[in-house]
């Protein structure tokens, strides 16, 4: 379990982040949504302590993780896995090193057990027969799943996906969600997603934090969300015109 | 930022960069690869430049000398001075400077950019150790046998421009090279001292300019170059409080 307590981030002069506390479970998809520009990203960056936070605290399983100092924190990190927007793969590394990579950094494993762990992970996201491609030469979607196979390569028990679907067509997008989704089950993973896409909302928000203007505007589930009479979520969720009239017709019947 | 801050931050960076590595093995398969990447593939050019400047400097000499109280010796001396005290680690570099500074630079930056150094922090690596002491630790201690070869390139460079022009005879030039050398010999080991200064200087200065990259593709370019003029400027400066420590 990840919690924040009374989060406040400012760059500057400029507050980013007021005053956010929220709960996110293990074995539950937990996502964070928002409009652009409205802090997701600073959000989970705090918490994962590549921004520190200016007030509050972030605790994993009763570690308070904003207090300690680098090398405790090392613990911590081994423990993460994340996925990122732009999959951050290592451009020098192929696919299977790239994978490899923190089990070289972090086990005591051969190097044959960490590579049947690696082509384990790539298997489990559908990777199969790219061992020694450079990521340069895979599709965006594929570096998506590179980067989701190498942040669990470590058994992870905190999983992080800053939008994982960005920029993926919808099929790809659906695939990758699922994924996500059966990783957390599976391994009883704290999983947080930050997000744009509507139907991943839908799809797998067990639990969603609606962030606007830097403060945590609504909380609730997927089945929620869809009923909520909260104006600014409404304008999130339902931006479009054929949302909107899907809404209409919800909310009649 | 001004002048000053980029120099604490400097300082700040290169504490992380001689902590311990994460995992020994690790450390020195790319301790191993960036002596390859960084010095030995800088090896063809600096021998190339090498050559053909020895060439230059004994040919210059030989045109400068026109009054016949100097010994022709004196040739081969000054060919050899010249590329022991400055040409081979000054010069030598300044060009290393532009060609492996930009280039770790942008590597750095990259990673920077595209989220890869987060990805490092993410595991739990200490991603400035891990990116930068392999290659400033491999840069200093290789780059001066790549400078040592290029003093023996520039000499032989300058003996064959010699000979083959007809301005003095070997045996000349080799006395020239040997003249004095026993009050002189200390001036190799200043030359060799300064060399992993500079390599030094060179390597960390675009560490610090990629690692600080903000932005995307431009600012690595920007930092690329800055990294350069910044080594350069360095080196110059080094170069002279060296010397005024050491010869003078
Ligand atoms: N390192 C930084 N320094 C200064 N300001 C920053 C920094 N990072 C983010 N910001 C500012 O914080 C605000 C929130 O940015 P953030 O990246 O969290 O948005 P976001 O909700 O993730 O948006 P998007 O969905 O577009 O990714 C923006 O106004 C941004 O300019
Ligand atoms: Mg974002």
């Amino acid at each position: 379990m990840i919690e924040v307590k009374h989060i406040s981030k400012s760059f500057g002069d400029t507050q980013i982040l007021f005053d956010i506390s929220a709960q996110f479970n293990p074995g539950q998809v937990n996502l964070i949504i928002g409009a652009s520009g409205q802090g997701k990203s600073v959000l989970t960056k705090c918490i994962v302590g590549l921004h520190e936070v200016d007030e509050g605290k972030v605790i994993y399983d009763d570690r308070v993780f904003s207090e300690m100092g680098r090398n405790d924190r090392k613990l911590i990190r081994q423990e993460i896995g994340m996925l990122f927007q732009g999959s951050a793969l290592f451009d020098s590394l192929t696919v299977l090193e790239n994978v490899m990579f923190p089990l070289k950094m972090f086990t005591k494993m051969s190097k044959q057990e960490r590579k049947e762990r690696a082509q384990f992970c790539l298997e489990r996201v559908g990777i199969v027969g790219k061992d020694d491609l450079l990521p340069a030469e895979t599709s965006g979607g594929m570096q998506k799943r590179i980067g989701i196979a190498r942040a669990i390569s470590m058994n992870p028990k905190y999983l992080f996906c800053d939008e994982p679907n960005s920029g993926l067509d919808p099929k790809t997008s659906i695939l990758i969600d699922n994924l996500i989704k059966e990783i957390t089950y599976e391994y009883n993973m704290t999983t947080i997603v930050i997000t744009h896409d509507m139907n991943s909302v839908m799809e797998i928000g067990d639990h969603i934090i609606f962030i606007n203007q830097g403060r945590k505007w609504w909380e609730g589930n997927n089945k929620e969300i869809i009923r909520t009479d909260n104006k600014e979520v409404v304008d999130f969720v339902y931006a479009s015109t054929f949302m909107k009239n899907l809404r209409s017709k919800l909310v009649n019947n | 930022m001004n002048l000053f801050e980029h120099i604490g931050k400097y300082f700040m960076m290169l504490k992380f960069v001689f902590s311990k590595p994460e995992k020994g093995s690790v450390f020195w398969e790319r301790f191993f690869t960036e002596a390859q990447n960084i010095v030995i593939n800088s090896i063809p050019l600096i021998g190339f430049l090498s050559f053909f400047m020895g060439g230059v400097i004994s040919l210059q000499t030989a045109s400068n000398m026109s009054s016949p109280l100097l010994p022709e010796y004196t040739i081969g001396y000054i060919t050899r001075q010249s590329t022991i005290l400055e040409f081979s680690p000054t010069i030598i570099s300044l060009i290393i400077a532009g060609k492996v500074g930009s280039n770790i630079a942008s590597e750095i930056g990259t990673m920077r950019v595209t989220e890869q150094i987060d990805a490092l922090e993410i595991m739990g690596v200490n991603s400035i150790g891990f990116l930068m002491l392999p290659k400033i630790l491999a840069t200093t201690l290789f780059f001066p046998f790549a400078i040592i070869l290029s003093m023996l390139l520039s000499l032989i460079g300058g003996w064959l421009a010699g000979i083959t022009s007809n301005l003095y005879s070997t045996k000349t030039y080799i006395v020239g090279l040997r003249a004095f050398w026993n009050v002189d010999q200390h001036h190799l080991y200043y030359a060799l001292g300064k060399t992993m200064v500079f390599a030094f200087l060179i390597t960390s200065i675009a560490c610090y300019y990629g690692y600080n990259v903000k932005g995307g593709a431009l600012e690595v370019g920007k930092a690329s170059t800055n990294s350069v003029v910044a080594a350069s400027v360095t080196i110059l400066l080094a170069n002279y409080i060296l010397t005024q420590l050491v010869l003078i």
